[in-house]
Protein backbone atom coordinates (compact mmCIF):
# COMPACT_ATOMS: atom_id res chain seq x y z
CA UNK A 1 0.00 0.00 0.00
CA UNK A 2 1.43 3.07 -0.81
CA UNK A 3 1.87 6.12 1.09
CA UNK A 4 -0.71 8.13 0.50
CA UNK A 5 -2.80 11.63 2.24
CA UNK A 6 -4.76 9.06 5.07
CA UNK A 7 -1.29 7.90 6.55
CA UNK A 8 -0.47 11.48 7.25
CA UNK A 9 -3.68 12.43 7.94
CA UNK A 10 -3.68 9.30 10.47
CA UNK A 11 0.01 10.79 12.18
CA UNK A 12 -1.35 13.96 12.03
CA UNK A 13 -4.28 12.79 14.16
CA UNK A 14 -2.51 11.24 16.93
CA UNK A 15 -0.25 13.66 17.27
CA UNK A 16 -2.92 16.14 17.93
CA UNK A 17 -3.98 14.06 20.23
CA UNK A 18 -1.19 13.18 22.11
CA UNK A 19 -0.99 17.43 22.17
CA UNK A 20 -4.55 17.63 24.05
CA UNK A 21 -3.54 14.36 26.32
CA UNK A 22 -0.31 16.04 27.32
CA UNK A 23 -2.58 19.49 28.17
CA UNK A 24 -4.72 17.29 30.58
CA UNK A 25 -1.65 15.08 31.98
CA UNK A 26 0.19 18.04 32.63
CA UNK A 27 -1.93 20.38 33.59
CA UNK A 28 0.02 22.19 36.14
CA UNK A 29 3.75 22.54 34.34
CA UNK A 30 3.21 25.64 32.35
CA UNK A 31 6.13 24.66 30.47
CA UNK A 32 5.29 20.95 29.38
CA UNK A 33 1.74 23.11 28.24
CA UNK A 34 3.58 25.11 25.67
CA UNK A 35 5.29 21.93 24.26
CA UNK A 36 2.24 20.40 24.11
CA UNK A 37 0.99 22.95 22.17
CA UNK A 38 3.99 22.78 20.03
CA UNK A 39 3.42 19.06 19.37
CA UNK A 40 -0.36 20.21 18.07
CA UNK A 41 0.92 22.53 15.46
CA UNK A 42 3.27 20.33 14.29
CA UNK A 43 0.33 17.82 13.89
CA UNK A 44 -1.73 20.64 12.16
CA UNK A 45 1.21 21.45 9.73
CA UNK A 46 2.04 17.48 8.87
CA UNK A 47 -2.35 17.91 7.74
CA UNK A 48 -1.22 21.14 6.01
CA UNK A 49 1.59 19.80 3.98
CA UNK A 50 0.26 16.60 3.41
CA UNK A 51 -2.62 17.94 1.68
CA UNK A 52 -0.99 20.87 0.00
CA UNK A 53 0.98 17.60 -1.40
CA UNK A 54 -1.93 15.41 -2.22
CA UNK A 55 -3.80 18.71 -4.16
CA UNK A 56 -0.84 19.75 -5.44
CA UNK A 57 -1.41 23.44 -3.83
CA UNK A 58 1.34 25.33 -2.71
CA UNK A 59 -0.65 27.42 -0.48
CA UNK A 60 -1.19 24.81 2.01
CA UNK A 61 3.03 25.44 2.86
CA UNK A 62 2.82 28.75 2.76
CA UNK A 63 0.05 28.63 5.38
CA UNK A 64 1.82 26.21 7.13
CA UNK A 65 4.89 29.05 6.97
CA UNK A 66 2.32 31.47 8.36
CA UNK A 67 1.81 28.40 11.46
CA UNK A 68 5.69 28.29 12.35
CA UNK A 69 5.94 32.10 12.35
CA UNK A 70 2.98 32.12 14.46
CA UNK A 71 4.37 29.70 16.78
CA UNK A 72 7.74 31.20 17.40
CA UNK A 73 5.87 33.90 18.00
CA UNK A 74 3.57 32.08 20.95
CA UNK A 75 6.46 29.88 22.32
CA UNK A 76 8.48 33.57 22.55
CA UNK A 77 6.20 35.56 24.29
CA UNK A 78 4.56 32.98 26.39
CA UNK A 79 8.19 32.04 27.90
CA UNK A 80 9.04 35.31 29.11
CA UNK A 81 5.43 35.66 30.31
CA UNK A 82 6.82 32.47 32.54
CA UNK A 83 10.11 34.17 33.27
CA UNK A 84 8.02 37.67 34.84
CA UNK A 85 6.08 35.39 36.35
CA UNK A 86 8.34 33.19 37.87
CA UNK A 87 10.74 36.72 39.40
CA UNK A 88 7.42 37.92 40.99
CA UNK A 89 5.85 34.96 42.73
CA UNK A 90 8.80 32.56 42.69
CA UNK A 91 7.19 29.32 41.14
CA UNK A 92 5.45 28.39 38.07
CA UNK A 93 2.32 26.58 39.63
CA UNK A 94 -0.56 27.34 37.40
CA UNK A 95 -3.07 27.25 39.75
CA UNK A 96 -2.06 30.79 41.28
CA UNK A 97 -2.00 32.40 38.35
CA UNK A 98 -5.36 33.52 38.27
CA UNK A 99 -4.15 36.02 41.43
CA UNK A 100 -2.78 37.94 38.65
CA UNK A 101 -6.36 39.48 37.71
CA UNK A 102 -6.26 43.19 38.68
CA UNK B 1 12.58 16.59 -12.79
CA UNK B 2 10.21 13.81 -10.93
CA UNK B 3 13.63 13.81 -8.07
CA UNK B 4 11.89 16.85 -7.16
CA UNK B 5 8.08 16.26 -6.61
CA UNK B 6 7.04 14.79 -3.37
CA UNK B 7 8.23 10.80 -2.89
CA UNK B 8 4.62 10.35 -2.20
CA UNK B 9 3.10 12.09 -4.84
CA UNK B 10 5.51 10.21 -7.35
CA UNK B 11 4.04 7.36 -5.62
CA UNK B 12 0.79 7.42 -6.77
CA UNK B 13 0.94 9.23 -9.65
CA UNK B 14 2.84 6.10 -11.07
CA UNK B 15 -0.17 3.83 -9.73
CA UNK B 16 -3.04 6.11 -11.29
CA UNK B 17 -0.57 5.63 -14.90
CA UNK B 18 0.26 1.97 -14.10
CA UNK B 19 3.70 2.83 -15.58
CA UNK B 20 5.18 -0.61 -17.08
CA UNK B 21 8.31 1.37 -17.09
CA UNK B 22 8.64 2.46 -13.27
CA UNK B 23 7.74 -1.17 -12.87
CA UNK B 24 10.80 -2.79 -10.38
CA UNK B 25 12.48 0.04 -9.71
CA UNK B 26 9.43 1.85 -9.06
CA UNK B 27 8.26 -0.62 -6.23
CA UNK B 28 11.82 -0.87 -4.37
CA UNK B 29 11.23 3.32 -4.42
CA UNK B 30 8.17 2.89 -2.78
CA UNK B 31 9.52 0.37 -0.32
CA UNK B 32 12.25 2.70 0.92
CA UNK B 33 9.45 5.40 1.15
CA UNK B 34 7.51 2.86 2.94
CA UNK B 35 10.07 2.51 5.41
CA UNK B 36 10.93 5.67 6.06
CA UNK B 37 7.52 7.08 6.74
CA UNK B 38 6.92 4.24 8.96
CA UNK B 39 10.64 4.82 10.98
CA UNK B 40 9.87 8.49 10.79
CA UNK B 41 6.06 8.26 11.75
CA UNK B 42 7.01 5.71 14.57
CA UNK B 43 9.48 7.54 16.05
CA UNK B 44 7.38 10.98 16.14
CA UNK B 45 4.57 9.38 18.16
CA UNK B 46 6.41 7.66 20.38
CA UNK B 47 9.15 10.99 21.50
CA UNK B 48 5.54 12.54 21.52
CA UNK B 49 4.12 10.50 24.02
CA UNK B 50 7.68 10.83 26.00
CA UNK B 51 7.42 14.34 25.61
CA UNK B 52 4.24 14.76 27.72
CA UNK B 53 5.22 11.60 30.16
CA UNK B 54 8.59 12.18 31.34
CA UNK B 55 9.62 13.15 34.23
CA UNK B 56 12.59 15.75 33.42
CA UNK B 57 11.50 18.29 31.86
CA UNK B 58 15.11 18.88 30.23
CA UNK B 59 14.77 15.04 28.61
CA UNK B 60 11.11 16.40 27.55
CA UNK B 61 12.66 19.39 25.36
CA UNK B 62 15.25 16.75 23.91
CA UNK B 63 12.42 14.15 22.72
CA UNK B 64 10.40 17.08 21.47
CA UNK B 65 13.77 17.95 19.39
CA UNK B 66 13.45 14.12 18.23
CA UNK B 67 9.81 14.54 17.73
CA UNK B 68 10.51 17.77 15.26
CA UNK B 69 13.32 16.01 13.29
CA UNK B 70 11.08 13.63 12.81
CA UNK B 71 8.32 15.38 11.55
CA UNK B 72 10.75 17.47 9.41
CA UNK B 73 11.45 13.75 8.06
CA UNK B 74 7.90 13.30 6.89
CA UNK B 75 7.74 17.11 5.92
CA UNK B 76 10.67 15.53 3.15
CA UNK B 77 8.49 12.73 2.37
CA UNK B 78 5.96 14.34 1.16
CA UNK B 79 7.72 16.79 -0.75
CA UNK B 80 7.99 19.87 1.13
CA UNK B 81 11.75 20.09 1.41
CA UNK B 82 11.79 23.93 2.45
CA UNK B 83 9.81 23.61 5.44
CA UNK B 84 11.40 20.25 6.53
CA UNK B 85 14.64 22.60 6.57
CA UNK B 86 12.66 25.24 7.96
CA UNK B 87 10.95 23.51 11.01
CA UNK B 88 15.04 22.14 12.03
CA UNK B 89 16.08 25.71 11.70
CA UNK B 90 13.30 27.74 13.00
CA UNK B 91 12.08 24.74 15.42
CA UNK B 92 15.01 23.08 16.97
CA UNK B 93 17.41 25.72 16.21
CA UNK B 94 15.62 28.73 18.13
CA UNK B 95 12.60 27.93 20.04
CA UNK B 96 13.51 24.53 21.34
CA UNK B 97 16.65 25.93 22.44
CA UNK B 98 14.61 29.14 24.01
CA UNK B 99 12.59 25.72 26.12
CA UNK B 100 15.83 24.65 27.04
CA UNK B 101 17.11 27.93 28.20
CA UNK B 102 14.20 28.84 30.22
CA UNK B 103 13.86 25.15 31.56
CA UNK B 104 17.70 25.12 33.46
CA UNK B 105 17.46 29.21 34.17
CA UNK B 106 14.66 29.29 36.16
CA UNK B 107 14.49 26.49 39.44
CA UNK B 108 11.69 25.17 39.86
CA UNK B 109 10.67 21.90 41.79
CA UNK B 110 9.19 20.21 39.17
CA UNK B 111 8.18 16.98 41.36
CA UNK B 112 5.80 19.06 42.96
CA UNK B 113 4.27 20.05 39.45
CA UNK B 114 3.53 16.68 38.83
CA UNK B 115 0.98 15.70 41.44
CA UNK B 116 -2.27 14.80 40.85
CA UNK B 117 -0.93 13.11 37.23
CA UNK B 118 -2.39 10.02 38.09
CA UNK B 119 -5.49 11.14 38.86
CA UNK B 120 -6.58 13.14 35.69
CA UNK B 121 -5.15 10.16 33.74
CA UNK B 122 -8.39 8.67 33.12
CA UNK B 123 -10.43 11.66 32.26
CA UNK B 124 -7.04 12.69 29.54
CA UNK B 125 -7.35 9.43 28.31
CA UNK B 126 -11.54 9.36 28.02
CA UNK B 127 -10.71 12.44 26.48
CA UNK B 128 -7.73 11.57 24.46
CA UNK B 129 -10.13 8.63 23.23
CA UNK B 130 -13.19 10.73 22.12
CA UNK B 131 -10.53 12.91 19.77
CA UNK B 132 -9.30 10.12 18.05
CA UNK B 133 -12.59 8.62 17.57
CA UNK B 134 -13.68 11.98 15.93
CA UNK B 135 -10.93 12.30 13.91
CA UNK B 136 -11.02 8.68 12.65
CA UNK B 137 -14.87 9.00 12.26
CA UNK B 138 -14.33 12.27 9.65
CA UNK B 139 -11.68 11.56 8.18
CA UNK B 140 -13.66 7.52 7.08
CA UNK B 141 -16.47 9.73 6.10
CA UNK B 142 -14.23 12.83 4.24
CA UNK B 143 -14.16 12.58 0.65
CA UNK B 144 -12.12 15.12 -1.71
CA UNK B 145 -14.49 17.46 -3.69
CA UNK B 146 -14.34 16.71 -7.12
CA UNK B 147 -13.76 20.01 -7.61
CA UNK B 148 -10.23 20.08 -5.35
CA UNK B 149 -7.97 20.26 -8.66
CA UNK B 150 -10.05 23.77 -9.65
CA UNK B 151 -10.03 25.43 -6.70
CA UNK B 152 -6.20 25.27 -6.03
CA UNK B 153 -5.16 29.04 -5.30
CA UNK B 154 -1.39 27.84 -6.32
CA UNK B 155 -0.77 25.25 -8.55
CA UNK B 156 2.76 23.06 -7.77
CA UNK B 157 4.65 24.07 -10.82
CA UNK B 158 6.59 21.64 -12.58
CA UNK B 159 10.20 21.47 -12.59
CA UNK B 160 10.83 23.83 -10.25
CA UNK B 161 12.22 23.02 -6.81
CA UNK B 162 10.34 23.39 -3.88
CA UNK B 163 12.19 26.62 -2.47
CA UNK B 164 11.95 28.18 -5.68
CA UNK B 165 8.17 27.82 -6.51
CA UNK B 166 7.55 28.65 -3.11
CA UNK B 167 9.11 31.42 -3.21
CA UNK B 168 7.94 32.43 -6.45
CA UNK B 169 4.27 32.79 -5.17
CA UNK B 170 5.57 34.25 -1.51
CA UNK B 171 7.19 37.18 -3.01
CA UNK B 172 4.71 37.61 -5.74
CA UNK B 173 0.98 36.51 -5.26
CA UNK B 174 1.40 36.51 -1.50
CA UNK B 175 3.49 39.22 -0.01
CA UNK B 176 1.64 40.49 1.93
CA UNK B 177 0.92 37.08 3.78
CA UNK B 178 5.13 37.13 3.82
CA UNK B 179 4.68 40.96 5.25
CA UNK B 180 1.87 39.97 8.01
CA UNK B 181 4.25 36.71 9.37
CA UNK B 182 6.85 39.63 9.70
CA UNK B 183 4.75 42.10 11.50
CA UNK B 184 4.10 39.18 14.04
CA UNK B 185 7.51 38.04 14.37
CA UNK B 186 8.50 41.74 15.23
CA UNK B 187 5.50 42.35 17.36
CA UNK B 188 6.22 39.17 19.32
CA UNK B 189 9.81 40.11 19.97
CA UNK B 190 8.69 43.88 20.88
CA UNK B 191 6.40 42.53 23.46
CA UNK B 192 8.84 39.80 24.51
CA UNK B 193 11.99 42.49 25.53
CA UNK B 194 9.18 45.05 27.30
CA UNK B 195 8.13 41.45 29.04
CA UNK B 196 11.03 40.79 30.09
CA UNK B 197 13.20 44.10 30.66
CA UNK B 198 13.58 44.52 34.22
CA UNK B 199 14.84 48.17 35.34
CA UNK B 200 16.91 47.32 39.47
CA UNK B 201 16.45 49.79 41.44
CA UNK B 202 18.86 48.55 44.18
CA UNK B 203 21.44 48.87 41.54
CA UNK B 204 23.71 52.18 41.04
CA UNK B 205 24.17 52.81 37.54
CA UNK B 206 25.90 55.58 36.07
CA UNK B 207 24.35 58.51 34.83
CA UNK B 208 26.25 60.17 31.87
CA UNK B 209 23.80 62.89 31.32
CA UNK B 210 22.95 63.62 35.27
CA UNK B 211 26.89 63.90 35.71
CA UNK B 212 27.98 66.34 32.66
CA UNK B 213 24.65 68.21 34.12
CA UNK B 214 26.33 68.76 37.26
CA UNK B 215 27.57 72.17 38.61
CA UNK B 216 29.70 73.36 41.06
CA UNK B 217 27.47 74.94 43.65
CA UNK B 218 25.35 71.67 43.93
CA UNK B 219 28.91 69.25 44.43
CA UNK B 220 31.46 72.01 46.88
CA UNK B 221 30.01 74.04 49.74
CA UNK B 222 32.43 76.63 51.61
CA UNK B 223 32.48 76.59 55.18
CA UNK B 224 34.14 79.29 56.94
CA UNK B 225 35.75 77.39 60.12
CA UNK B 226 36.19 79.35 62.85
CA UNK B 227 39.54 79.11 64.65
CA UNK B 228 39.55 76.85 67.69
CA UNK B 229 36.01 75.09 66.95
CA UNK B 230 34.95 72.40 65.05
CA UNK B 231 33.02 71.95 62.05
Amino acid sequence: MAIGLAHFLTVAAILFTIGVFGIFLNRKNVIVILMSVELMLLAVNINLVAFSAHLGDLMGQVFSLLVLTVAAAEAAIGLAILVVYYRNRGSIAVDDINTMKG
Amino acid sequence: MTERKGAARRAREDDRQGNPKAGEEGKEKQMIVQFFFYLFAALLLISGLLVITLRNPVHAVLFLILAFFNGAGLFLLAGAEFLAMILLVVYVGAVLVLFLFIIMMLDIDFAELRAGFTRVLPLGLLVGGVLVAELVMVFLAWQPSPMAEKLRMAATPEGVNNTEALGRILYTDHVFFFQAAGMILLVAMIGAIVLSLHHRRDVKRQDVAKQVARRREEGVRLVDVKPGEGL
